[in-house]
């Protein structure tokens, strides 16, 4: 194996890369296809997405599907406009939010001895167990006795608490140098102030890998019984409503889910080096 | 500097002194600003996660359908659980299915992907990473499965065996009650490489590289030794973080279900306690029995939650 692709190491045999590098292709294809084959499927014509025997790739790529797209659009009872308004609304405060409501709270959660630190990162750890879908039942149930459901608070809210960014960022921020604190409070910095100053431009990987994460979230939620206004609805939901049509509308369907799925791509490309930085910091003891 | 895996424990400033010897009251006075940061998270958190919880286990003893107040009816719910619901048995014997395969499956390959993907170089690296992560990342593309096993001869799956003459003719996959359990699972291990799956990823690139020279002097001859000897004993904070998102994520399993095979799904052949819940919760408004479900839930994620983190520890070199 030439050295550009493997680290050159003593203990690494030869034998040993070449059945690396086919394990990590078998699995590679297997994980990479069904996406491949959505991204191909966009460009396909109907006569060759209805087709026997099915055929993986395309003859006669067309933009044809991506027109439909924009027809079935102008067809809807609320605008298009109106689901990316929406989309991009709920993304972005839940995103932004989120990151200001976590890295305030992770700052004392990691560097300060108040009484009751230990108890709540228990409980904190704990929650990373109950998911949005374990707990989506209790939490609809709340959420309508406080009169959010069918609201932007209904996605915009339980992505502002979400345990794993707060728990992220605490871990992230403990790898500060204290010295680094200590130096402000002796100017005099109250602690507002050394959060604000001090921790957060030093803490820029942790901002980014909870960004894509909660973007992510928030981008590909369908809002499911949290929301049922057709004004307020998201891109997904709308992308469920047209994958639903079935095989015929492999086509459609895989134009907008080429489309949807572009964001947090380019998001996780850019944020990706922040990420595995954040990350090499999340380990549990 | 570079970080090693096996963090130190950050340091904790005592405001103010900190002093023991102060009541209670006086030392949380000190840690005003503290508790003024930490408020507006909290505030919600407690209200979307702790209070929603905390009220599953107090609703799972009423019968409320969300119009009228709650009303009392002892472990009725329990009982009509336990004993006269078929359909629990159903979805906690597919739960169980989906969490102990998948599980465990998906917990098994995020670690060894990381492990050969940090054989590679930089560049490959971060592509694999990317392509190992892309089903997590582009959300609701799993989709595309549905055209896959679609159940007639156009479904690419259907389509290639039978042109290969291993099928005479369509499977329907997905409606089948033997074979959509095996689908889903395909899917969700296709879909779940995430948190835990970048946490391994990165506990590889951060191994403090002296261990390996060090291992290397010692007699490490290949990367099994390397592995078992220096990486897995010194990753156990990473395994124990993964396991716990990999539980979450198991018995969550939810979304995939109800679009590959129905809401609810055939029989309820491939619903998971989850999927029921929201079955029982969201269309029926059987809100008091929904919750007595979600509570066995939370009570069977906590106990396996408890017994995995135990095996780990036991692993965990300190």
């Amino acid at each position: 194996m030439s050295a550009g692709f493997f680290k050159p190491n003593v203990s690494r045999s030869v034998f040993g890369n070449v059945m690396v590098f086919l394990f990590l292709l078998v699995f590679g294809v297997f994980f990479a296809f069904p996406i491949v084959y959505a991204i191909i499927t966009a460009f396909k014509p109907m006569n060759e997405i209805l087709i026997f025997p099915p055929r993986i790739f395309v003859r006669n790529p067309t933009l044809s599907n991506f027109i439909e797209l924009s027809q079935m659009a102008d067809s809807f009872w609320v605008p298009l406009t109106r689901y990316i308004f929406n989309s991009v609304l709920i993304s972005a405060a839940g995103t932004l939010g989120h990151l200001l409501l976590s890295s305030m709270a992770a700052y004392p959660m990691s560097r300060h001895a108040f009484p009751g630190h230990k108890w709540i990162k228990k409980v904190v750890v704990m929650s990373l167990l109950f998911t949005a879908s374990v707990t989506y039942l209790p939490q609809y149930v709340v959420m309508s006795q406080l009169h959010l459901i069918d609201t932007y608070g209904a996605l915009i809210l339980p992505a502002l608490q979400s345990s794993l960014g707060l728990y992220l960022m605490m871990n992230f921020m403990g790898t500060l140098p204290e010295e680094m604190l200590e130096a402000a409070r002796i100017d005099g910095a109250r602690e507002a102030r050394i959060y604000w100053s001090i921790v957060m431009p030093n803490v820029k990987p942790a901002w980014l890998t909870l960004i894509i994460f909660s973007f992510q979230g928030l981008w590909n939620n369908t809002g499911g019984s949290f929301i049922y206004s057709e004004e307020l609805k998201v891109l997904p939901a709308v992308m469920a409503q047209i994958t639903a049509g079935g095989i015929a509308r492999a086509g459609v369907s895989s134009a907008a889910a080429l489309i949807m799925m572009v964001p947090p791509i380019l998001i996780f490309l850019l944020s990706q080096k922040s990420v595995i930085q954040t990350m090499s910091t999340s380990g549990l003891k | 500097m570079k970080k090693t895996v096996a963090q130190s424990k950050p340091p904790r400033t005592a405001l103010g002194g900190g002093a023991k010897r102060h009541g209670l009251l006086y030392r949380m006075g000190r840690y005003k600003e503290s508790y003024l940061l930490i408020a507006p998270f909290m505030l919600l958190f407690l209200l979307l996660t702790v209070i929603p919880v905390l009220a599953s286990i107090g609703l799972s003893f009423t019968s409320f359908n969300m119009l009228s107040m709650p009303r009392f009816v002892g472990f009725q719910n329990y009982e009509r659980m336990l004993l006269d619901d078929s359909i629990f048995f159903t979805v906690l014997k597919n739960t169980l299915v989906f969490a102990f395969l998948t599980g465990p499956l998906s917990y098994i390959l995020s670690f060894v992907f990381a492990w050969l993907i940090n054989e590679t170089g930089r560049y490959l690296r971060t592509f694999l990473t990317l392509v190992f992560y892309l089903p997590v990342l582009s959300g609701n593309v799993y989709f595309i499965w549905a055209f896959l096993f679609s159940s007639d001869s156009y479904g690419v799956i259907n389509g290639v065996l039978m042109s290969m003459g291993v099928l005479q003719e369509p499977v329907e996959w997905l409606i089948n009650q033997n074979t959509i359990l095996a689908v889903l699972i395909v899917v969700q291990l296709w879909m779940s490489l995430g948190t835990g799956f970048l946490t391994f990823v990165a506990g590889f690139q951060g191994m403090d590289k002296s261990l390996f020279e060090a291992g290397a002097i010692d007699g490490i001859r290949n990367r099994w030794q390397e592995l078992f000897y220096i990486t897995v004993p010194s990753m156990a904070p990473q395994l124990m973080f993964s396991a716990v998102m990999q539980i979450g994520a198991s018995f969550g399993v939810s979304a995939v279900i109800q679009y590959l095979a129905g809401f609810p799904t055939t029989q309820y052949s491939a619903d998971t306690i989850v999927t029921y819940i929201m079955d029982v919760g969201t269309t029926r408004f059987e809100m008091g029995y929904a919750t007595t479900l979600a509570v066995f839930l939370f009570a069977l994620m906590m106990v396996t939650n408890t017994i995995i983190t135990r095996l780990i520890g036991r692993f965990s070199t300190d």
